[in-house]
C-alpha cells in the first residue's frame, strides 16, 4: 500500500511553484465559458505565449467558474506578488493582445479589464465557490495548497464521529437542495441507525431547468465534494458512498472519476484512509434523464438500476434505503460545505448568514438581468440585492416584473417583497422556496399566466406517474393554463384552476406533485390579474357564466 | 461544447481500438455488441448496473432497439419488461435511429424567459418535423433540452453539437440551412486543409 499524501509538504510545493512564473494568466475552462468559447481563448493564450519566447515568464492555468458568465471567456491574470487583473469577453484576438501587451510590456488591454470592484464581486461570499476561477479542477495539488483535505485530516485524526456530527449540528448548516433539513440532525440520524452497512449518498441531479450551482461544484471543485462526502461518511459509519450525477453533465462526471482515482491513489479514499482506520469507497452513478430523481426515494431506486419512482416515507432513507440499508442524502453543495465548517469551526459559519439560516446560498443568475452568472452570497441578503445590485438591474431600461426561486417547485416573486431576506422561511412565507438555487429575473414583457404553464408543461412531462393527483393533475392543470393562455378559458376554468392545484399540492405521494402547483400558486397570487384579463378580453361565455353564478 | 454523455467518451474509446476479441461474437456479427459485453464485464454484470448499459448501448447504436434491449436483459439476467420499463421511464433513451443532424434548441427557464418557444416552433414549422423527431427523409432531427447550463448565453441552440448563443429566430433558420446544404461535389478537395 502506498503512503498517503503528506498535505502539507503538497501544499508547499505547490506555492514554490507558483512563484516561479511572474506571471499566471487564470482563464475559465466551465462549460459556460466553453460554451462562449473558452477553448480558443485558452490556445490562443498558450501559442502566444509560446511563439513570444515568454515559456518562463507566464504559463496558462485553467479554471473553474469565475462567476460572470454573460461576460465570459473569462481571465484573470496575475502578477507575481502583486496584483491582479481581469478580463471579460476574452475571444482568441483579446487572448493574443493580452499576452503582446500586458504580459510583454506590462500594458494592460483597458478595453477588455472587467472592473471587479463592481457589487457583482464585491457581494459575494464565497465558501462553496472558494476556488472558482482560482485552482485547475484536474489537480488535486491545486485543492492541497488552498488547504484541500485539512478537514478530513482533522476530522478522522483529531474528532471522533461523534464530534463532528455535534460540529455540523452546531454549524446549523441546512440542506442546500431545498428543502433546508437541517443537515447536523441526518448525520445524527444515520450515525444512530443500526447496520453493518450503510450509505452516504450525494444528489447531483440537478433538475431545476436554469440552474447549474451543483454542476459547477462536481465539475470545478471535484475535490471538495469528495471531502465533504468522506467527512460525512466518517461521521456516520458509512463505508460507501455513492454520487449520483445527472447524465447530461459529462464533464462533471469525468472530472469526479479522476479525483476520485486520484485521491484514492493518496490514500484519501479506499482502505485506511491517511494511515487511520477509516474507510470508505466512492461511486459515481449516472441517472438518464428524470426530474423525479432529484426526490431522495427516487434517487436510490435509480441508483439500484431501476424506474426512478419514489416511495412513500416514513421508513426514512435513514432506516432503510439502498438496498434495504441505512443510507443518508445530502446535496453537492450541503457536502461542499462541509470541509470549511470542520476547517474553520461551525461558530465561524453560524456567524455568516442570519440564525435561522447560516451560512451562504449559490444562485444561477439568468433572465432579463444584466449580469448573468453564478454566484455566491450572504443568506438573508435581500433579493434587492441580489437583483439591483449583484445582478446590474433590468437591462435596456427595463422594469422588473418577478423573480422566480426554485424553478419548477418555486414560485415567482413580485416588485414589492424585494426586500424580503433570502433565508429558507422569508421564501416559504411568500409562497415560494429556496429551492436548489434557480434565480430567473423577469422584466415587464413576460406574461406571467405563459411563465407558469411553461412550469406545469414541465412538471407534467417528469411526473413519474405512480400516484394520480400528480399524473392526472399535472395534465389537467396544464390543460387549463393552456385554455386561459390562449384566450379560451372562463372564469369557471380559473376555479377549478385554482381548486386543482390545493388539491394536487395537498393529495402528491412525494415531492414532485406536491409543489408541482406553486408556480400557478403564486402566479395567481401576485398576478391574479393577468389571468383575469386574459379571460376578460376573451372569455365572453365565462364572464357571464361567473356573473349569473 | 459539444453534446456528449460520459458513456459515449467511453464508447468512443472503445471502438476505436476493439482490442481483444470479444470472446464470444454476436451471431449477427455486429462488433459493437463487443463493447457492451466489455461494459458487461466490468461492471461484473451487476444488475444494478442496468442504467449504465442502456447508456454504454445507446452510444454505440445510436438509439436502443428490441434486440438491444433483450440482449442486454439477458446479460444481465434482468427479465426484459425491466429493461423495457427503465429504459422507456428515462427520457435520453431513444427507440429511433437519430437524423443525420441535429438541432438542440434549451428550453431552460432562462431560454424560455427569453423566448426559446418561438425558436422551437419556427424550426418545426420550416421543417415540418414535430419536437423530438426526425424528419421523414431522416436529414433532421429537432430536439428540446431541459437545460445546457449556458444561461449566460440564452437562448442556447445546438446545431450537430456546436453551441449558438444569444440566437434569434432568423439565426438559427439561416444556421439550419447551412448544415443543411448538401456538400457540393469535390468541395473537399478545394476547400479542405491541403
Amino acid at each position: 500500500m502506498a503512503a498517503p499524501i503528506d498535505l502539507h509538504e503538497v501544499a508547499q510545493r505547490e506555492h514554490e511553484a507558483r512563484s516561479r512564473y511572474p506571471w499566471r494568466i487564470k482563464a475559465c475552462g466551465s462549460t459556460a465559458c466553453l460554451s462562449a468559447g473558452s477553448a480558443a481563448t485558452i490556445s490562443a493564450l498558450e501559442q502566444t505565449i509560446e511563439t513570444s519566447d515568454l515559456a518562463l515568464d507566464a504559463v496558462v492555468i485553467p479554471t473553474g467558474c469565475m462567476g460572470l458568465c454573460s461576460r465570459g471567456p473569462l481571465v484573470r491574470v496575475l502578477r507575481r506578488g502583486g496584483d491582479e487583473t481581469m478580463y471579460k469577453n476574452v475571444n482568441d484576438e483579446v487572448a493574443i493582445e493580452i499576452v503582446r501587451s500586458h504580459i510583454r510590456n506590462h500594458e494592460p488591454v483597458e478595453e477588455s479589464v472587467l472592473n471587479t470592484e463592481i457589487p457583482f464581486f464585491a457581494a459575494q461570499e464565497r465558501i462553496v465557490l472558494a476556488n472558482g476561477g482560482i485552482i485547475d479542477p484536474d489537480r488535486i495539488e491545486g485543492y492541497v495548497a488552498h488547504g484541500g483535505y485539512l478537514a478530513l485530516e482533522k476530522a478522522i485524526t483529531e474528532m471522533t464521529p461523534e464530534a463532528v456530527v455535534e460540529e455540523v449540528r452546531a454549524s446549523g448548516l441546512r440542506g442546500r437542495g431545498g428543502a433546508g433539513y437541517p443537515t447536523g440532525s441526518k448525520w445524527g440520524l444515520l450515525a444512530k441507525s443500526e447496520g453493518d452497512e450503510k450509505y452516504v449518498v450525494a444528489n447531483g441531479d440537478e433538475g431545476d431547468p436554469g440552474a447549474y450551482m451543483d454542476r459547477t461544484v462536481m465539475e470545478d471543485d471535484p475535490h471538495r465534494l469528495i471531502e465533504g462526502i468522506a467527512i460525512a461518511a466518517y461521521a456516520t459509519g458509512a463505508s460507501k458512498a455513492y454520487i449520483y450525477v445527472r447524465a447530461e453533465y459529462p464533464r462533471a462526471v469525468e472530472r469526479l472519476d479522476r479525483a476520485i482515482r486520484v485521491a484514492r491513489r493518496n490514500r484519501l479514499l479506499g482502505r485506511r484512509i491517511l494511515d487511520t482506520e477509516f474507510s470508505l469507497d466512492v461511486e459515481v452513478r449516472i441517472g438518464a434523464g428524470a426530474f423525479v430523481c432529484g426526490e431522495e426515494t427516487a434517487l436510490l431506486a435509480s441508483i439500484e438500476g431501476r424506474r426512478g419512482i419514489p416511495r412513500l416515507r416514513p421508513p426514512y432513507p435513514t432506516e432503510r434505503g439502498l438496498w434495504g440499508k441505512p443510507t443518508m442524502i445530502n446535496n453537492v453543495e450541503t457536502l461542499a460545505n462541509i470541509p470549511a465548517i470542520i476547517t474553520k469551526g461551525a461558530d465561524w459559519f453560524s456567524s455568516i448568514g442570519t440564525p435561522s439560516s447560516p451560512g451562504t446560498k449559490v444562485f444561477a443568475l439568468a433572465g432579463d438581468l444584466v449580469n448573468i452568472g453564478l454566484i455566491e452570497v450572504p443568506m438573508g441578503i435581500t433579493l434587492r440585492t441580489i437583483i439591483e445590485d449583484v445582478g446590474g438591474g433590468i437591462p435596456d431600461g427595463g422594469t422588473f416584473k418577478a423573480a422566480q426561486t426554485g424553478g419548477p417547485s418555486g414560485g415567482c416573486i413580485p416588485a414589492e417583497f424585494l426586500d424580503t431576506p433570502v433565508d429558507y422561511d422569508s421564501l416559504r412565507q411568500l409562497g415560494s422556496i429556496m429551492g436548489s438555487g434557480g434565480l430567473i429575473v423577469m422584466d415587464d414583457t413576460q406574461r406571467m399566466p405563459d411563465v407558469a404553464k411553461f412550469f406545469m408543461e414541465f412538471c407534467m412531462d417528469e411526473s413519474c406517474g405512480k400516484c394520480t393527483p400528480c399524473r392526472a393533475g399535472t395534465v389537467q392543470i396544464h390543460g387549463l393554463l393552456e385554455r386561459i393562455c390562449g384566450g379560451e378559458g372562463t372564469f369557471t376554468d380559473l376555479r377549478h384552476l385554482e381548486q386543482l392545484c390545493a388539491t394536487v399540492r395537498d393529495t402528491s405521494l412525494c415531492g414532485l406533485g406536491q409543489s408541482a402547483p406553486n408556480p400557478v400558486l403564486s402566479t395567481l397570487q401576485y398576478f391574479g390579474k393577468e389571468y383575469e384579463d386574459l379571460i376578460a378580453i376573451h372569455g365572453v361565455t365565462g364572464a357571464k357564466e361567473a356573473a349569473d353564478a | 461544447m459539444t453534446e456528449d454523455t460520459p458513456s459515449a467518451a467511453r464508447a468512443r474509446r472503445g471502438r476505436a481500438k476493439p482490442a481483444e476479441a470479444p470472446a464470444e461474437q454476436h451471431p449477427s456479427g455486429d462488433d459493437r455488441f463487443a463493447v457492451i459485453d466489455k461494459h458487461l464485464k466490468r461492471g461484473r454484470y451487476a444488475q444494478d448496473q442496468l442504467i449504465e448499459t442502456l447508456h454504454v448501448a445507446q452510444d454505440v447504436f445510436g438509439y436502443l432497439d428490441d434486440g438491444i434491449l433483450i440482449y442486454v436483459a439477458r446479460a444481465l439476467r434482468l427479465p426484459p419488461s425491466m429493461v423495457y420499463g427503465v429504459a422507456t421511464f428515462y427520457q435520453l433513451f431513444t427507440f429511433d435511429p437519430p437524423g443525420e443532424h441535429t438541432c438542440t434548441v434549451c428550453t431552460g427557464t432562462a431560454c424560455f424567459v427569453k423566448g426559446a418557444d418561438d425558436i422551437v416552433a419556427a424550426v418545426a414549422a420550416a421543417y415540418e418535423v414535430p419536437a423530438g423527431e426526425t424528419t421523414e427523409d431522416g436529414m433532421l432531427t429537432l430536439k428540446t433540452a431541459r437545460c445546457l447550463g449556458s444561461c449566460g448565453l440564452a437562448p442556447v441552440v445546438l446545431l450537430d453539437g456546436e453551441v449558438k448563443g444569444r440566437e434569434g429566430v432568423e439565426q438559427v433558420l439561416t444556421g439550419l440551412e447551412e448544415i443543411l446544404v448538401p456538400e457540393p461535389v469535390g468541395a473537399g478537395a478545394e476547400g479542405g486543409e491541403s
